[in-house]
């Protein structure tokens, strides 16, 4: 099985660019450059020295002993939290400033739900100078307020989506008629795995390198290169589709998805989308998402707010459809106990979308001699008052 | 011969007007088509709402949310046309997003369309090169035409793919926008009018998007074989639910 997105842009039967004609031209222009961009000797160059001298990489591959121990198997966190600005997800902002750079841009959108994403193109339009626009759901925007403020002093300006369920979704289309309206000196740098070809492979390998120093790093510690098990949790899927990244055609190396079942799968307050969610077109692209039997997109719930999305990226619906990974959902409640046990066993508090990962051991028993790596997509600061109210402390 | 394609060879400007299903109220329906057809328009677009509808401003946005909220449907939506043919000649096309359609069946919203005498859908987020690979059987094995849109980005390569697939008309998108984004026209846009014009295709232009008035119909429809409205009728909907639509019909023509 190819886990490669072919030259229509698809991965199996996911994928597309399923776009308004008046997206067409920049779409285009991204579909038939991006390859050889960031195959320029220069611009991977510049790409792995801001990796590595910016963002802080290679982000630790941390053996976690008493977890370890705890589970009776061997854990290995990817230590994604100790990134600058504390996420997986500047390793796709940094990428795609790069490639706006070069078509010659002067102009970037983004989307943000939790706001992460949103504090890291803000965050690399202030390294290159170029104005920032981040549309975040009006309701995010008071739930997220030190994330805003982040923005804010980077010198970026965050304009409230007011339609619809006004969260990430609606923050998404908004940035995408932002697009519409200013197609010429405009580049959008989508945060996840996700909308029209040729977003969701961008994406994917400018977060690839986390598998990539994986592989090398596990060599250095356990002389193999492949664990028995990769694990993440899945919104859009931009830190799944790079933690995978490097073993999907690896059959030795296990894949686990973990989705946010919110109050439990079936509850009608959950975000488990490959288990609710049937085949349709999201904000570009064909792949599962939550929907009504009408087709109408439905508000996903998560007390985490980067898993809190409808739809799934294309490749993960691909990797669910042919069976090739595991899916499991996590409960809020199972996620914020794992969040807990993990600050308490290692001194690590994790983002809660990353706890969703950490949950797996409820559901998946492992082999003491297994080697599973597990991504700690984030860090859990900006979490804290979520973590505050929850705990009561 | 389908309905679009004989209201094309008429030799006049056509004005088209663009309406959400089920705003502002659910059963409002059959009446704005009645009274549309009663006052002189020459072609309908019915909007099937959707949640998320990327290509439109948010007149039509919050007009979809509010028809949502009242409950319309695919289904509804068909219920209410099923006699339509009864009472109203002109072309009627649904316009709407392809997620709906898709989770209906698209053989089975194709053939319900030709059962109530639909005769075109626009559908801004299938592009022309899944249309023709995928759909077009399906679609003119039930009479539909499908209509695809253009802009001033389209290149004329593009343009001329588009054309050879098209067989009814072309959906001349006015500016790089959203619907309902800009107010007046400008020299950008009748250049870029003339230089369509100057293409000669095979399928006639409908200009729509910034189309609200009677200046900007008379411009846009210099060129094309006409124009069409959306959030300009979206708004008097909203200040005047379904009354005095001849009112506004000869406010524009």
């Amino acid at each position: 099985m190819n886990y490669q997105v072919n030259e229509k842009g698809y991965y199996g039967d996911f994928g597309g660019a399923y776009i308004p004609e008046m997206l067409y031209p920049n779409v285009e222009e991204l579909r038939t450059t991006y390859l050889d961009i960031m195959n320029e000797p220069s611009f991977k160059k510049e790409f792995d020295q801001l990796l590595r001298d910016y963002v802080g990489r290679p982000s630790p591959l941390y053996f976690a002993k008493r977890l370890s121990e705890k589970h009776n198997t061997k854990v290995y966190l990817k230590r994604e939290d100790l990134n600058h600005t504390g996420a997986h997800k500047v390793n796709n902002t940094i990428g795609q400033i790069l490639v706006a750079k070069r078509l010659g841009k002067n102009r970037i959108i983004a989307e943000t739900g939790a706001g992460q994403h949103g504090v890291a193109t803000a965050t690399v339009c202030a390294l290159m100078g170029i104005k920032c626009i981040v549309y975040m759901g009006e309701i995010d925007i008071k739930r997220q307020a030190p994330n805003v403020a982040r923005m804010k002093m980077l010198g970026a300006e965050v304009r409230p989506a007011k339609s619809g369920s006004k969260t990430l979704k609606d923050a998404t289309n908004e940035a995408i008629r932002d697009w519409i309206n200013n197609p010429v000196d405009t580049h959008y740098i989508i945060g996840s795995a996700i909308g029209p070809h040729p977003y969701p492979d961008m994406v994917t390998r400018f977060q690839s390198i986390i598998s990539e120093e994986i592989k090398w790093q596990l060599k250095e510690k356990e002389g193999r290169e492949h664990p028995d098990y990769v694990v993440a949790c899945i919104g859009g899927g931009s830190n799944a589709a790079g933690t995978y990244y490097h073993f999907l055609e690896e059959p030795s190396v296990g894949i686990i998805a973990v989705e946010a079942a919110g109050k439990g799968v079936h509850s009608g307050e959950s975000a488990a989308t490959s288990q609710l969610g049937k085949e349709g077109i999201i904000h570009g692209c064909k792949t599962l998402l939550m929907q009504t039997q009408d087709g109408q997109i439905t508000e996903p719930y998560s007390i985490s707010a980067g898993l809190d999305y409808p739809g799934v990226g294309p490749l993960h619906s691909h990797i669910y459809k042919t069976a090739r990974g595991e899916f499991y959902s996590v409960t809020d409640d199972d996620a914020m106990a794992a969040g807990l046990e993990l600050s308490q066993l290692e001194g690590i508090i994790p983002a809660i979308e990353s706890s969703h990962a950490l949950a797996i051991f409820n559901d998946k028993k492992f082999r003491p001699e297994d080697i599973v790596v597990i991504s700690l997509s984030g860090r859990g600061d900006k979490d804290l008052d979520t973590y505050i109210d929850y705990f009561k402390l | 011969m389908n309905r679009i394609n004989t209201a094309l060879e008429q030799d006049k400007k056509l004005l088209s007007i663009y309406f959400t299903a089920g705003y502002p109220s659910l059963n409002d329906t059959t009446k704005i088509i009645q009274d549309l057809e009663h006052h002189g328009v020459d072609m309908i677009e019915i909007g099937l709402p959707f949640s998320d509808p990327l290509a439109d401003g948010p007149t039509i946005q919050e007009s979809s949310t509010t028809a949502l909220k009242n409950g319309m449907t695919t289904n509804i939506l068909f219920e209410q046309l099923k006699d339509i043919r009864k009472s109203v000649n002109i072309p009627l096309i649904i316009m709407g997003y392809f997620n709906p359609m898709m989770q209906y069946g698209i053989e089975v919203f194709c053939a319900k369309c030709q059962e109530i005498g639909i005769d075109g859908l626009i559908i801004p987020d299938l592009p022309v090169n899944e249309y023709h690979e995928h759909y077009q059987e399906t679609f003119e094995k039930y009479g539909l035409i499908n209509v695809f849109l253009i802009t001033p980005q389209t290149s004329d390569e593009r343009i001329r793919f588009i054309d050879d697939v098209s067989n009814g008309f072309i959906y001349m998108v006015s500016s790089a926008s959203t619907t309902g984004a800009k107010s007046t026209f400008g020299d950008t846009q009748q250049q870029y009018f003339e230089r369509i014009s100057a293409l000669d295709l095979k399928n006639p232009q409908i200009v729509g998007f910034g189309i609200s008035n009677n200046e900007t119909f008379t411009q846009a429809t210099k060129t094309a074989k006409g124009a069409i409205i959306g959030s300009a009728f979206i708004k008097h909907l909203t200040h005047n639910r379904t009354d005095n639509i001849g009112d506004f019909v000869k406010s524009i023509r």
